[in-house]
């Protein structure tokens, strides 16, 4: 119990240092943080309107003032609004938010269902054909670029077979088959490198795993071969994978805006790449929050897993 | 480490720099010269891959684009490596405070999804190599320094460590004869992994228009806009496509017989 | 448990063995070639009886079990010949057929303990899937059976700890949960690789009274595999004497040790250190060397005693002591320390072996690296030939006091040719040029029996016994005064062990070396040392002259300590009393431990004895 009080804590104060940091970055820029903001290429902005985005940012107050107000916003929920049009952030994201989660809940149970397996099966028989097919399947799905993969995915099925829509969003409650037919192409993109990683996780820690002792025992005690893959090997191996699983959610995350925008998937993407263009510091920050507390969170969660099923942990 | 270049990947990596480092020698038209009464011209003599929406080269235009983002890369990679073993050794060898404080640095570092730290950066300072090269840098610093610490700490339980201190070793004799040359493996394969994500990362960002700005040619921005063209001139979206899949596939490749060649489990020998 | 086996299994004679093994020939496949490792092997072992079947590393001993179990890898091993059990041929079987008897007819236990549980399964459970595999009971049944071989491998407080891990259990520990799952079934034959190779000297005892006791109880074969003579002679009845995959020799124990019939297995005995045999002899004498060419046992000639009394001295060591604390995760408050070293003291003369000997975390090995300045000591002072070692400075300590490491395969830095790896101290005190260096080398290396065109090779491509001797060259390249030991021929094999020890006595004739010997080996220690001291938990529990510690031990660990050494003699077999239950203890203390005030009483001259009453248990 101890330990998952010091856990949790640690996340909390990870937490809470990277909206510091955040919050920090407006000023670890030269200059003055508001001209920056809205310089354009060339010449200077017009000091009226510096003034004005001085006072929205709330950068005419002192450091500490800010902070606070900026930390206690958050608390509430209140993400700050954005620098274009003042919508609230915290709305938007939250009205974004369960579409991207839905494509990385889609695409990350499709790779544990395809890699795991595929995995277990490759280690069982490294040398076979299945083994050899599936590393070179790994290899060169792992060598696309998932926007890459996503467009070549596009033209092939959409243009060129017509077999799916190009992209788009249908809300579920409005026509479910619509819906998931729409989710298909993108989920399966990121799916597709993700499998891939999986695999390859899954066979080597499974590889790592069998020529151990306590395997060797399990089977001079007679224990049939299916029980001991799955109850003493697999149970074993799976560890790394669930680390190296969590490890690749950050760069999932990454890779569902490539795909979000590949496929005009409403999700985060959208607001996130309109507000960098437009400099729009209060809607990236705010984005930027929400998805570590997201992945700090998924950490933690990987973590107690890893308490669960490995007791050397808990010690 | 010459025997890593001898293999299928390693001499087509050799190639794929060698183009990119003399691409601008070779007797190729202008990437950013446009021609637009020749728009999606064809393949021709003076322009072997064709023409794209602005008349421009495409075959110069995919070199340099190779060219930029392998030099991207290999530099984000490289201030990457520096700072980050140097911080890891440090951490691994002197331990107490310092080794505390990195990890936890580097803890910190990793919440933020590499994407979007560099979007953040992007709204900062602009878009641009000069933001993302940097950046990038600090993204890859923390996997530098976790492998650079846990090799150190492997490698200095050996006895053979304090073998050297008892002869009268100083501490840097130590980290840099003794330490360093037995942690270069590992440290290699995570160099190689890193380029990998970086061209990954990069052409991503320059996808949505934050990398290498136009009209410098990238492999991502190339893609980008080679989307609505498609059905003109599909060949403007493929050959990027193929260029960049290759590009990866053969640093993915290498990254393996990397790995292979350094896996501790070859180096006792027989 | 009624068993309707019971009238079958003691009527098991020679004529009626349980397994008979023909012409087994086992192969493996390296790199496209195949090579083989075992070649015609065979041999018979019936019921009660026990079959040892030794041989050094690389001898086959335990591909030959794993062969009969099926456990080698299938799609690279080859395996041809015979084995009959109970009238089956165990080498036809297929994987269902011999999953069957895998547990049930014929068990088999491993060397490591450590790695050999699944880490993420309650022990309870490991042994109840014993039971479950192979008998149609209920779950409940199954966990009192398994409570039930618990309590007769003696695991103390057997229900409580039923679902516990393996982590929290010691090495001793486990090994009787892998007997405990082992016999859940009452098998008919048990393969034992290696058991108690990994385990202490006491716990080792401990553990082997109880094979041989549980065997007693249900008539079953024992196969044990060892490397160790002494063991040997303790548990077999009849042995097999292997050697790089042939059976060189077989028959009965007795007949064995006293009349070897081939050279290799007189060698492999005359290499055994046997308690005892220095009874008699005042000065250290290196091992007799069989030479296999003659057939003849060389008898090393008499030597001088290389030890000098009286000032000055090599080493003083006075109440030495380290401490390690244990912290809180969170706060970094401490919460305990293991109390390493405490109150360490003894003198170390010119010419003199001193050997530390004791168990797992009885603190010689940190004493060891006080002594030598790679810990920092918290209490207590050194000195090492006449200066404080704190105040000498690490250049001028090289030329003082070396070390031989214990793990041949991690002392020597693998990307250093040897030749190198011998002069580095050289050209860290750039104190010789190139050439130099090079005939420096060429001569360490002769000196300790290799040969100078080695200086060019990679540690990898040598054994173990010869990275310890070219660690013993780079040691003797500083000319220090002192060697500290640690264990250096702990991990080696029995013939390489005895060239080894024979080299070090060898130099300290010539150059007048004193060593400090750390190991746990009583018998090699016998050999080599002018004194000896004993440590538990830290402390020293006595010290004194070879002589009187082998033959007058006084402390209560002293003598668990040499009572519980198997002894190479089959005639002396039962003299050991039974083995009780113990763990070995650890000093581990709360932050506020103050030690009680020791005393040593003087049994004789220079032999001295902890007084530890009733604080000894």
């Amino acid at each position: 119990m101890g330990w998952f009080v010091r856990r949790l804590a640690q996340s909390l104060v990870m937490l809470w240092v990277v909206v510091s940091l955040v919050f920090l970055s407006i000023h670890f820029v030269p200059g003055d943080p508001a001209e920056l903001l809205l310089a354009q290429d060339g010449g200077s902005p017009d000091p009226l309107m510096v003034q004005m985005l001085r006072e929205q940012l709330g950068l005419d107050r002192p450091l500490p003032e800010q902070y606070s107000h900026n930390v206690m916003g958050i608390l509430r929920g209140d993400l700050g609004a954005s620098m274009v049009d003042g919508s609230s952030v915290g709305q938007e994201v939250m009205r974004r938010l369960p579409r991207t989660l839905e494509l990385i809940a889609a695409a990350g149970i499709l790779s544990l269902l395809i890699g795991i397996p595929a995995g277990v099966l490759s280690a069982l028989r490294p040398r076979g054909r299945f083994s050899r097919g599936a590393a070179v399947v790994a290899g060169t799905a792992q060598s696309m670029p998932v926007f890459v993969l996503g467009t070549l995915l596009v033209v092939l099925f959409a243009q060129v077979l017509g077999w799916l829509p190009a992209g788009g969003f249908v809300p579920f409650s409005r026509d479910p088959g619509k819906h998931l037919q729409l989710l298909v192409l993108p989920a399966a993109t990121i799916a597709i490198g993700l499998s891939a990683i999986v695999f390859r996780i899954t066979r080597t820690s499974m590889l790592d795993v069998l020529p151990l002792d306590f395997i060797r025992t399990a089977r001079a005690k007679g224990v049939p071969a299916r029980r001991v893959i799955i109850r003493h090997a697999l149970r074993n191996a799976l560890m790394p994978v669930i680390t190296v699983f969590a490890l690749q959610l950050g760069g999932l995350l990454a890779g569902t805006v490539l795909v979000e925008t590949v496929f005009n998937w409403p999700g985060l993407s959208g607001m996130l790449v309109a507000g960098v263009n437009a400099r729009d510091y209060p809607v990236v920050t705010g984005v930027l929050v929400v998805v570590s507390a997201f992945y700090i969170g998924l950490n933690l969660l990987v973590d107690i897993i890893y308490g669960i099923t490995d007791p050397r942990v808990r010690k | 480490m010459k025997q890593a270049f001898q293999s299928p990947s390693g001499i087509l990596l050799a190639l794929i720099l060698a183009i990119a480092f003399i691409g601008p020698l070779l007797p190729l038209a202008d990437p950013l010269a446009m021609d637009v009464a020749a728009r999606f011209g064809g393949p021709s003599a003076a322009h072997p891959l064709g023409q794209d929406e602005y008349g421009r080269d495409l075959l110069s235009r995919l070199v340099h684009a190779l060219r930029s983002a392998i030099l991207i890369s290999g530099g984000a990679a490289m201030i990457s490596a520096v700072i980050g073993v140097s911080v890891g050794v440090v951490a691994g060898y002197v331990r107490g405070f310092s080794e505390a404080l990195s990890m936890r640095v580097m803890d910190v570092i990793l919440c933020f999804p590499p994407l979007l730290l560099v979007m953040l950066a992007a709204t900062l300072y602009g878009a641009g190599p000069s933001t993302l090269v940097p950046v990038l840098a600090l993204v890859f610093v923390p996997s530098f320094t976790r492998v650079a610490h846990a090799s150190v700490m492997t490698v200095r339980g050996q006895d053979y460590v304090d073998a050297t201190r008892l002869m009268g070793a100083s501490a840097t004799r130590i980290i840099f004869r003794t330490i360093l040359p037995n942690i270069v493996g590992p440290l290699f394969v995570q160099f190689s992994f890193v380029v990998v994500m970086s061209v990954i990362l990069e052409s991503g960002l320059s996808f949505l228009g934050l990398g290498v700005l136009p009209p410098q040619p990238s492999l991502g921005m190339m893609i980008g806009t080679a989307r609505s063209t498609f059905a003109q001139e599909p060949w403007l979206l493929l050959a990027p496509c193929l260029s960049l899949i290759v590009l990866v596939l053969v640093l993915n490749a290498f990254c393996d017989h990397l790995r292979q060649l350094f896996d501790p489990r070859r180096e006792s020998g027989a | 448990m009624s068993r309707d086996r019971e009238n079958m299994t003691v009527t098991q004679s020679a004529e009626h063995p349980l397994l008979q093994v023909q012409g087994l020939t086992v192969g493996f496949r390296r790199g496209g070639q195949w090579n083989d490792v075992v070649r015609d092997v065979g041999f018979s072992v019936s019921g009660g009886e026990t079959l040892a079947i030794v041989g050094e590393s690389g001898s086959g001993k335990s591909v030959t079990s794993m062969a009969l179990m099926q456990l080698l890898p299938r799609d690279n091993s080859r395996i041809s010949g015979q084995a009959l059990f109970r009238g089956i041929d165990l080498l036809q079987l297929d994987e269902r057929q011999i999953e069957r008897i895998r547990g049930d007819r014929i068990s088999m236990i491993f060397q490591e303990p450590m790695t050999s549980l699944n880490p993420v399964m309650t022990i309870g459970a490991q042994i109840a899937e014993s039971i479950l595999t192979h008998r149609r009971i209920g779950k409940a049944e199954a966990r009192a059976e398994a409570l039930a071989m618990m309590d007769r491998v003696r695991i103390p407080s057997a229900k409580s700890r039923y679902d516990d891990f393996p982590h929290q259990f010691s090495g001793g520990m486990r090994q009787r949960v892998m007997i405990a799952a082992a016999l859940a079934c009452q098998p008919d034959l048990l393969i034992a690789d290696e058991p108690t190779t990994a385990l202490d000297v006491t716990i080792q005892a401990q553990v082997l009274d109880l094979i041989k006791e549980l065997q007693a109880e249900s008539g079953m074969g024992v196969i044990f595999i060892t490397h160790d003579m002494g063991v040997v002679a303790e548990v077999s009845d009849r042995t097999l004497v292997m050697y790089h995959g042939d059976v060189i020799e077989s028959g009965t124990t007795e007949q064995i040790f006293r009349h070897p019939a081939k050279a290799y297995t007189s060698a492999l005995l005359s290499a055994v250190p046997r308690l005892g045999s220095m009874t008699g002899n005042a000065v250290p004498t290196p091992y007799p060397v069989f030479d296999i060419a003659s057939g003849k046992l060389r008898e090393p000639e008499r030597r001088p005693n290389t030890l000098r009394e009286g000032p000055p001295y090599l080493l003083q060591v006075s109440d030495l002591s380290k401490r390690f604390a244990i912290q809180s995760k969170l706060l970094k408050r401490t919460i305990a320390r293991v109390h390493a070293v405490e109150g360490v003291s003894f003198t170390l003369r010119q010419g003199e072996t001193l050997s530390i000997v004791g168990e797992s975390g009885c603190g010689k090995s940190t004493t060891g690296k006080l002594i030598t300045g790679l810990h920092d000591r918290d209490e207590g002072r050194v000195v090492l030939a006449g200066r404080e070692l704190g105040a000498i400075p690490a250049v001028e300590r090289a030329h003082d006091i070396q070390m031989i490491f214990q793990d041949p395969y991690a002392s020597l830095n693998p990307r250093l040719r040897i030749g190198e790896a011998i002069t580095e101290p050289l050209r860290i005190h750039g104190k010789a040029s190139a050439t130099e260096q090079r005939e420096i080398a060429a001569s360490l290396l002769t000196r300790v029996g290799l040969q100078p065109e080695m200086a060019g090779r990679y540690p990898h491509e040598f054994s173990g016994g010869q990275r310890q001797r070219i660690c013993v060259a780079r040691a003797l390249v500083m000319k220090p005064k002192v060697i500290v030991a640690d264990e250096a021929v702990s991990a080696l094999d029995v013939t390489m062990k005895t060239q080894v020890v024979n080299l070090m006595m060898d130099l300290q004739q010539e150059m007048g070396l004193g060593f400090v010997f750390i190991s746990h080996d009583m018998a090699v220690v016998e050999r080599i040392s002018h004194r000896i001291a004993v440590m538990y938990l830290g402390e020293i529990v006595e010290i004194g002259p070879r002589a009187a510690i082998f033959e007058n031990p006084r402390h209560p660990y002293t003598r668990r300590l040499l009572g519980a050494v198997p002894v190479p003699d089959p005639a002396r077999r039962h003299q050991r009393g039974a083995a009780v239950v113990t763990e070995l203890r650890s000093p581990v203390r709360p932050p506020d431990y103050r030690r009680p005030a020791r005393r040593y009483l003087e049994i004789s001259d220079d032999h001295f004895v902890l007084d530890s009453g009733e604080d000894w248990q």
